[in-house]
């Protein structure tokens, strides 16, 4: 019945009954619904969160205490890198597409995807690709153990696993790409003709920015694995002094790609953050437009300071100046974002149910970690921070209480809208809460270990360092329990949650501030077959 | 200051229920012991207030705002959504304070990078996985590996909070005389390494193939400790680095006794059972475990086994041939002695913990040279 009146109230699906999902479990394989691959890449990154969290208490449980006692150095290597690859690509980076495919669509007033055959594709390439690289866990000489970055010649020791790691980083970056060209095709195609892009929600708008920095990088990724493949069997030597290579050659190419990579895991997070911390605190967002440009900007300047990862490897004294300074920059972008985040709950009106708690922790953490960032971008300050706990530290903070903590957020924010089941409130602060302690737990101590002189990726440590890396242990393990928590609310609300009825804007006055709460709760298969004409914008 | 460092780890350990386990740790980064590493925390130090005076202001107005307007207090939204003014401010000001941090820290930037005018120079190799020294033009050159007893104890699981200095300590450290500027080149052997030693202020990678620089002047006496911060596959965390810096007198009779007994001729004479088999583990723990394993069982798919191998139990001659000329996959240890080749290959054949007993004695005469190394 609701169905009908909400066709009626939007005129705008007449046919639901005509195109409905395919029956069985062959929906989600030849689904081209934006809603169901959303949903699959949500779910998916659900998984490799918990996959890659494993791999995360395994090093903790390690590190509890001085000595070695649970892992072999070699397979303590190994998880460290398996970590961060599942984290970065099987868990962040799907689960930013997720929310795109779900909301990109609903937020710009288009029926779909633009591409929705492609899109299909790239999920079962990223399933692919994930699948291949966690099956090097099993190969003889292990999976690869030389870092998340692939140093060589380190990685070209990898036993059997280095093609079959490589195959899986070029899947994963096809992957990548064609979601990119998605949704900046979706964006610049699809949107409703009232829709211009300054009244894009800025989740949209730091999504078409992703979507470029993708394009332009995970080529470039695909290239500098694609020369460790030759270097390493067909004779070819782009990283070996030995026939006239560089191995640091290979680090200026990867962090031309691995620079930009970390905006793509943060520019998404911003976007979700503009889109709900205005709906909490009752306020159109402060300065809508300069949010638009800090975004460019910042996309910008990641493309020419990569070599701030690299301060220590013997740059000439020019470039190590050139990219202190250029590093630097970016602290007044990030830090007009952060200023306009204040200045929106400034003088609002605010309550703070779940999604906004992750969200302002999401403010104060991810500032944490700019500020450390800040600090490392001192060049001649960099020679003691480099490769010690303190970068741990800092990029750990802009990525699990940045990232992970703005998809609790919007996982929150959006479930009621997607199920159109109210989650347990009660349950979701209890998970804030133990969230946000846990996580200073775990990962504010690691500064003061970093500075007091501890070298990241070490399977064993001098007793010094043993009290704080047993309290950053204790908050891991608390942190990754936690965790579970959000497990349980994500079934009970799929399931019916608390039973209540939620209303279509689900948050009070929500529909002023995004075209998906005009849409009835839950969400029907189609949304939007024809253009909506009133478009919510709060801030002209 | 320190009470209140122990009042603070006191309360932490005692919410947290744990007992302390060492109260020896720090919280901030180090001074070090030369110009430049106090420069380095003189601009950490900086940087750091800036940040926390930022932070106090933003996340103040934040929490102010978070108490004050709230909807349960009844708090009506206001409906602004730019300032023109207040944004030009929050832009420039940052900026200000960036430009006047890049002055010292370009400062201090270009004093590391100056290595001109030194007094000696000492090339640093990094290895797979240990540090090699040369002390340019003066005929030293030995290896620095993990000491024994870090050794036995991370590879046997024994208890590591009685080692004193546990992996941060050498068999032989590098000295340096205090007073003088030191240049360092770095380079590597096989895979890229990373020479950190905090109390000088900085760190540096060593590049296999190519040469970086770096410099230092040690202005007081004392050891200081570090690592290696690149990660270097499976023994990354067992390669630490020990420095000395002593008076010039001091200096300059370690070097003409280190020399000395470099260039000593090895005692070729026999040795019992007991001598050969302490030894031989001596140069076992040192040159042999970090692939073929405290156990002698290697690692399967990557490092053959020695317990139980037929190249280990079998004939004399090929097995010294073998480990004089290494492989593809294994490096040579023509830098052995003929005392230590027989030592060792008699603890192979015979220790107990590596599951061998082949029940001979090798002397070190009976090592006939596969090639001369005594060029």
């Amino acid at each position: 019945m609701s169905a009908v009146t909400a066709e009626h109230a939007h005129d705008d699906h007449h046919d639901d009954h005509a195109h409905g999902p395919e029956k069985g479990w062959l929906r989600w394989i030849v689904t081209t619904n934006h809603k169901d691959i959303g949903t699959m890449y949500l779910l998916f990154a659900l998984a490799m969160f918990f996959v890659g969290g494993a791999m995360a208490m395994i090093i903790r449980a390690e590190l509890f205490e001085p000595g070695l006692q649970f892992v072999d150095p070699q397979f303590f290597n190994s998880m460290t890198t398996m970590h961060a690859l599942v984290m970065v690509f099987g868990a962040v980076m799907p689960a930013f597409v997720g929310l795109a495919n779900w909301m990109i669509p609903m937020m710009i007033g288009a029926p779909d995807m633009a591409l929705p055959r492609m899109n299909n594709m790239s999920f079962w390439m990223l399933v692919a690709g994930i699948l291949l690289i966690a099956s090097t866990l099993f190969m003889e000489g292990g999976a690869p153990a030389g870092g998340w970055t692939l140093y060589p010649p380190l990685v070209l020791q990898t036993g059997k696993a280095l093609p079959f790691a490589i195959f899986a980083v070029h899947l994963l970056g096809v992957s990548s790409i064609m979601g990119a060209i998605n949704i900046i095709a979706t964006i610049l195609n699809m949107r409703a003709p009232a829709m211009t892009l300054m009244k894009m929600p800025l989740f949209v708008w730091t999504w078409l920015i992703t979507g470029f920095l993708l394009i332009a990088i995970m080529p470039v990724f695909a290239g500098s694995v694609t020369m460790l493949l030759t270097d390493k069997f067909f004779h070819t030597s782009f990283f070996d002094a030995a026939g006239g290579g560089d191995p640091v050659l290979y680090q200026h190419i990867f962090w031309f790609f691995g620079h930009p990579e970390v905006y793509v895991m943060i520019l998404p997070t911003f976007g979700v953050a503009s889109t709900i911390i205005p709906v909490f605190a009752r306020k159109p967002l402060f300065g809508y437009s300069s949010m638009v440009y800090a975004t460019a900007a910042i996309a910008f300047l990641s493309f020419i300071v990569w070599a701030h990862h690299m301060f220590t490897v013997g740059l000439p004294i020019a470039g190590e100046l050139y990219f202190m300074y250029a590093t630097m920059l970016i602290a007044i972008p990030t830090g007009v974002k952060v200023f306009n985040w204040t200045a929106t709950m400034w003088k609002g009106s605010m309550t703070f149910e779940t999604p906004m708690l992750f969200s302002i922790a999401f403010v104060v953490l991810f500032t944490l970690g700019g500020f450390t960032g800040l600090m490392m971008s001192i060049a001649p300050v960099d020679f003691q921070y480099h490769d010690t706990y303190f970068i741990v530290a800092h990029f750990h903070y802009t990525l699990v209480p940045a990232s992970v903590f703005i998809l609790m957020a919007a996982g929150y924010y959006w479930m009621p809208k997607w199920t159109g089941h109210m989650y347990n409130e009660k349950i979701g602060q209890l998970h804030f809460w133990l969230s946000a302690i846990s996580v200073n737990i775990l990962f504010f101590p690691q500064h003061f270990l970093g500075l007091a002189g501890m070298p990241r990726r070490i399977p064993d440590y001098a007793i010094q360092f043993a009290d704080w890396n047993m309290i950053s242990s204790i908050g891991g393990f608390i942190f990754g329990a936690s965790q579970l928590l959000f497990l349980w609310i994500v079934i009970d609300t799929i399931k019916g949650g608390t039973g209540e009825k939620v209303s279509d804007e689900v948050w009070e006055d929500a529909h002023k501030h995004g075209l998906e709460w005009t849409l009835p709760s839950p969400v029907p298969y189609h949304t939007f077959s024809t253009p909506p004409t009133v478009i919510p914008c709060d801030h002209d | 200051m320190k009470k209140i460092k122990q009042l603070f780890a006191g309360v932490t350990f005692a919410s947290l229920g744990l007992q302390s386990a060492q109260a020896d740790y720090t919280l901030n980064l180090m001074q070090g012991v030369t110009t430049v590493s106090h420069d380095i925390f003189d601009l950490h130090m900086l940087i750091l207030w800036v940040c926390v005076f930022i932070g106090i202001a933003v996340f103040g107005t934040m929490f102010y705002s978070m108490y004050h307007h709230r909807k349960s207090k009844g708090h009506k939204a206001a409906n602004f959504h730019e300032n023109t003014t207040v944004e030009i401010i929050w832009t420039i000001i940052p900026t200000l304070i960036l430009v006047a941090m890049a002055i010292p820290a370009t400062k201090t930037m270009l004093e590391l990078d100056n290595v001109q005018n030194s007094d000696m120079s000492i090339k640093v190799t990094g290895k797979q996985w240990y540090w090699d020294y040369e002390y340019l033009g003066t005929g030293v050159h030995f290896e620095s590996h993990l000491d024994a007893v870090s050794e036995k104890v991370h590879r046997d699981g024994s208890d590591p909070t009685r080692v004193p200095h546990y992996l941060l300590n050498v068999d032989n450290p590098l000295v340096v005389p205090v007073g003088k500027k030191i240049r360092f080149v770095f380079t590597a052997a096989d895979v890229i390494h990373s020479w950190w030693v905090p109390d000088l202020g900085w760190k540096k990678d060593a590049n296999p193939g190519f040469i970086n620089e770096a410099w230092t002047q040690v202005d007081k006496p004392g050891t200081y400790r570090g690592q290696c911060t690149e990660l270097c596959g499976r023994d990354h965390g067992f390669m630490p680095i020990v420095v000395i810096a002593m008076e010039q007198a001091d200096y300059d009779k370690w070097l003409q006794t280190t020399l000395a007994k470099q260039n000593e001729k090895p005692d070729l004479s026999d040795q019992n059972r007991q001598q050969l088999m302490t030894n031989g583990e001596a140069v076992y723990l040192k040159n042999c475990v970090a692939c073929h394993q405290i156990d002698g069982k290697g690692i399967n798919g990557t490092y053959p086994a020695l317990s139980g191998s037929a190249k280990v139990t079998g004939g004399i001659d090929p097995l010294i041939g073998f480990l004089q000329a290494g492989t593809s996959r294994m490096p040579a240890f023509a830098k052995l002695k003929d005392n230590e080749l027989a030592a060792v290959i008699t603890y192979i054949r015979n220790a107990p913990e590596l599951g061998n007993k082949v029940g001979d004695e090798i002397q070190p005469k009976a090592i006939t040279p596969v090639y001369d190394d005594d060029e």
